[in-house]
């Protein structure tokens, strides 16, 4: 615990400072989603930096007790700017055997384990695989340990409440919050208001509410009372830029993207998609803006979700399709098809574990190679990959801008750490959002129309939409003659068409930031990484910085095309560092296309990266 | 292509304007032809407009029809068209959508499209092209082959038991089923007229010939000679009467059918076409064994179930009421927000 500066108040000592990493971890009935978010919503409210790393089970109820039942949220809050969810956490909380079994490897030496005894039965120990019972022999040693009976006062707390025993059980979540919130000089305010709304207005069960206010107010008196902490901690609000802020995870931010675009573009945004972990919450999210005008289309399948936007498309929509990598392998036909008849569309790839159906919850950054190159025929799609939970707006709204003024497919990548993992998000003006203009031919073209006809700038061919007048033509997955977009066979116009699609989308370097150097431009080494790897690259190569390594940073957002600096920056640094999560995708293709040795930092666990790991790379390749 | 030269939306459309400049690229003497024939004349009948009509087709021979039109037209990929389709009629209701496909487009590959797009009711028009054989690929059977049917890729007979496209169809809850037949023009165009007035999707099963690799895929119902007696037609509030000579009608006899003769039994006792009945009804009617009963033509089932379209416009309106116009700031602006003074 760095930083820390002690002051004296009250009966334990106060130590202020200037971040803490917390997790919690429990059953997954036990609601530590619930709880993790609501730590950090207070901390975001009290003015905290913050990043969030929810780590739950695919099985939406595992067996009770048992390891791959464990559900954990970490949450990591500051007084200054930080870029990652902490590498290991200060103080967890374990709900029951399983959880501290998993997680308690983690925990920095020293560190606080606030325990729920009241679990650690005979039973619960054996579903755990626990040999010995943790408590009493010796491998807890060399941590603080906070024997609390959470289940005994919750029962306690609520003996009057009238409910029955098994909704008491659910409460005890909310009593493990109090005690954290009491340790870390949090005020209760926020969670009591969601509680009322969530459960007193919402569902209508306001004896809920009150059972969960009085857990929470239970917890937060008894750590008080009992003096079960020594020392209870303050960390101070972070120095922001200044600007109205709120905390957003990536999914939530991308959902926004979307609907910005939609209005931006005065597009009216159609969503086809199909229920799958870990995009299904931008299905929830836009299914809830119909006032927006979103239209959502939960189709049969993965296939009909793309395909469904594509026929808005043609008909003038922003057509849009969310999924994950599965899903991908099952609309690539259907990508292809919108590269031929070249209409504007924005596909959502919120990557997971793979092959096949892999680790669904958990973060991958593996269908790199797929969405570039896994489709029939040179099929030349935009790709681009959001970094952090709230550039996934910012990322959005490029990729709409970019599917509709070059008349193409688009894929925005994200991960499953970026869709559930928060960061406080200082909100745009919307009079600072990009513009996306937009041409529909019209009536009034139909003396030049011809459906390939290109716009000489960007090589985009026509939108024109069925209903407008004088415009009806055909399109479809057959090679198009040039210009008149006729069916053709022609050997010469499919390499002339192949090479026109391909240029089209080289156009859009001219059109995208070029790369930026975090650091000295001509450093040894240059990390560079894409996605969500961002927060842990920056963390890494910060405090290899402050060593006085001489190391910069960068974060391609565009990977196909390449921003037209990339190669000049290669060329500039002695050493390539590419740490990303799979087996060196972006690596493969930067030594294809640069002819560039790199060094690549894989790592395939479901989890990403820690700013330790990649630092300790740093330091070897500098060593 | 100037406006000037584009009929306008008040002159009405003869056949030969729904005609495209493409070369018609069928095998000669395929059943194809008579069907865009009688697509092109519906379409003039009806008063249809160019500029409002997309035509949506998979893969194989029948889904190159969107070229022969002179509307706006998506050729799309093996099997999809009902789920492209779907998104071009929701995105925007005031088009008019016609879905072009096949026996192995729509029942095989594209079989998830067809069941989904019919029970959800989506008001689009789909007409099946059912020649019991892949065409495209040069001949294997199909999904509505005949069990025993000789193919290059099934040299001593199709093992799989086919698909009844009209029970499938009345299963998927389609709220518009009929069937006619490629050479049987005027029928044809009077089942295609009654599909377009028909809110909700509309399945109309085509009987085509395949001259080069199932020549005589129906001969033997919708033969000249023999299409009288081997075909009855169904229409709403009509007595089953077929025959030659008019002397021949389907009974029921609880839930099953039987083939009665008008010599013996009084025509006034028969019961009338109920489209609206039953489904069980419709879905007898289309699974007669066809040794021992007409093949039934025309309208099977139509019942209103208003369509799916609408009701996504209309939650749009109603929550636009409720909640007011969307407003971009509000929405960014919302949750819990703290500020940071600089």
């Amino acid at each position: 615990m760095s930083n820390a500066s002690d002051s004296q108040g009250g009966e334990s000592r106060v130590e202020v400072l200037d971040q803490a990493v917390i997790r919690f971890a429990g059953d997954s009935g036990d609601g530590m989603q619930i709880t993790g978010n609501q730590f950090t919503t207070t901390s975001a409210i009290l003015g905290n930096d913050l990043a969030t790393f929810p780590d739950f089970p695919a099985e939406i109820r595992a067996p009770a007790g048992t390891v791959p039942g464990v559900s954990g949220f970490q949450v990591r809050i500051s007084s200054f700017d930080i870029h990652t969810p902490g590498d290991r956490p200060d103080v967890l909380v374990a709900m029951n055997p399983a959880a501290l079994k998993v997680n308690i490897k983690d925990l920095k030496p020293g560190g606080i384990v606030i325990i729920n005894t009241d679990s650690f039965t005979r039973g619960e120990l054996a579903k755990a695989k626990y040999e010995s019972n943790p408590l009493e022999d010796s491998s807890l040693d060399g941590y603080r340990v906070v024997q609390v009976k959470l289940t005994t006062l919750t029962r306690e707390t609520l003996k009057d409440s009238g409910l029955d025993n098994k909704t008491i059980l659910r409460c005890k979540n909310f009593f493990a919050l109090g005690i954290v919130y009491w340790l870390y000089h949090r005020p209760l305010e926020t969670t009591i208001r969601w509680l009322e709304k969530e459960f007193g207005e919402k569902k209508k069960r306001p004896e809920i509410a009150a059972a969960n206010v009085a857990c929470l107010k239970g917890g937060y008196n008894y750590a008080d009372i009992t003096g079960i902490f020594q020392t209870t901690y303050e960390v101070p609000k972070a120095k922001l830029p200044p600007g109205t802020y709120r905390n957003i995870q990536g999914n939530a931010a991308l959902s926004l993207g979307l609907v910005a675009a939609s209005k931006l573009s005065g597009l009216q945004l159609f969503l086809g998609s199909y229920p799958i972990t870990p995009a299904s919450d931008i299905l929830h999210q836009l299914s809830a803006y119909k006032n927006f005008g979103v239209i959502t289309f939960q189709a049969e399948d993965e296939i009909a979700a793309i395909c469904a936007a594509i026929g808005a498309s043609y008909t003038g929509c922003l057509g849009l399709t969310t999924t994950s990598g599965p899903g991908i392998a099952l609309k690539s036909e259907a990508m292809n098809l919108a590269v031929i008849v070249e209409l504007p569309l924005v596909i959502v790839d919120v990557q997971r574990g793979g092959p096949s159906t892999g680790l669904p919850t958990k973060t991958e950054q593996s269908d790199l190679l797929q969405v570039l190159y896994g489709r029939n025929g040179d099929s030349p799609v935009p790709v681009l990959a959001a970094s952090t939970p709230s550039n996934c707006f910012d990322c959005a709204v490029e990729a709409a801008r970019v599917a509709v003024k070059y008349m193409t497919p688009v894929v925005l990548l994200s991960d499953g750490y970026l869709a559930n993992g928060a960061e406080p998000w200082r909100l745009p003006k919307i009079e600072d959002l990009p513009e996306i203009p937009v041409r529909k031919a019209t009536a009034d073209d139909a003396e030049w129309f011809e459906p390939y006809l290109r716009d000489q700038e960007t090589l985009a061919r026509p939108w024109a939409v069925p209903g407008t007048p004088g415009l009806h033509h055909r399109v479809g997955g057959l090679e198009k003659a040039d210009v008149t977009g006729d069916v053709s066979y022609d050997p010469d116009n499919h390499e002339h068409m192949t090479w026109l699609r391909h240029n089209k989308v080289e156009r859009i370097a001219k059109d995208i930031a070029p790369l930026e150097v975090h650091g000295d431009e001509n450093a040894k080494l240059l990390v560079l990484g894409w996605g969500s790897t961002e927060g842990a690259i920056t963390g890494a190569v910060n405090r290899a910085q402050k060593k006085g390594l001489s190391v910069a940073r960068a974060q391609l957002r565009w990977i196909n095309p390449f921003p037209a600096n990339l190669s000049d920056i290669l060329d500039r640094h002695e050493i390539v560092l590419i740490p990303e999560m799979n087996t060196g995708q972006l690596s493969l293709i930067i030594q294809g296309k640069f002819v560039k040795k790199v060094e690549s930092l894989t790592k395939i666990k479901g989890q990403p990266f820690t700013t330790t790991e990649i630092l300790e790379r740093i330091e070897a390749l500098l060593g | 292509m100037t406006p000037m030269s584009t009929p306008s939306a008040q002159t009405k459309l003869t056949k030969k304007d729904f005609k495209s400049d493409q070369d018609v690229r069928w095998c000669p003497g395929c059943g194809d032809y008579a069907i865009l024939n009688a697509v092109q004349t519906a379409m003039a009948k009806l008063g249809k407009s160019k500029d409002d009509l997309v035509f949506v087709s998979g893969i194989g021979c029948s889904s190159r029809f969107p070229y022969y039109m002179d509307t706006y037209g998506f050729h799309t990929i093996h099997g999809r068209a009902p789920a492209i389709a779907s998104g071009v009629k929701i995105a925007n209701p005031d088009l008019d959508v016609w879905i072009i496909t096949g026996d192995g487009d729509a029942m095989s590959i594209g079989g998830n499209h067809f069941i989904h797009v019919l029970r959800r009711r989506v008001n689009v028009k789909v007409l099946m092209f059912n020649n019991r054989i892949y065409g495209l690929t040069k001949g294997q059977y199909s999904p509505t082959s005949p069990l025993g049917k000789v193919t290059k890729s099934s040299p001593m007979g199709s093992l799989d038991t086919p698909f009844n496209p009209i029970s499938l169809a009345i299963a998927a809850k389609a709220s518009f089923v009929a069937r006619s037949v490629d050479v049987m023009v005027p029928h044809l165009v009077e089942m295609i007229e009654a599909a377009a007035a028909h809110e909700g999707s509309a399945f109309i099963e085509i009987f085509q010939n395949c001259h080069i690799f199932n020549d005589g895929a129906w001969e033997d119902r919708v033969g000249r000679e023999v299409r009288d007696d081997r075909l009855v037609d169904l229409r709403p509030g009509k007595k089953l009467i077929f025959g030659k000579n008019k002397d021949k009608a389907i009974d029921f006899d609880c839930l099953s059918p039987k083939v009665v003769s008008l010599n013996d039994v009084d025509e006034n006792s028969l019961p009338a076409w109920d489209v609206e009945a039953n489904p069980a009804i419709s879905f007898t009617m289309a699974s007669m064994p066809e040794d021992e009963f007409p093949t039934p033509i025309g309208i099977f089932r139509e019942v209103r179930r208003g369509s799916f379209e609408s009701g996504v416009h209309h939650q749009i309106d109603v929550a636009k009421e409720k909640f007011g116009e969307g407003d971009l700031h509000q929405l960014l602006y919302s949750g819990d927000l703290w500020e940071v003074k600089g």
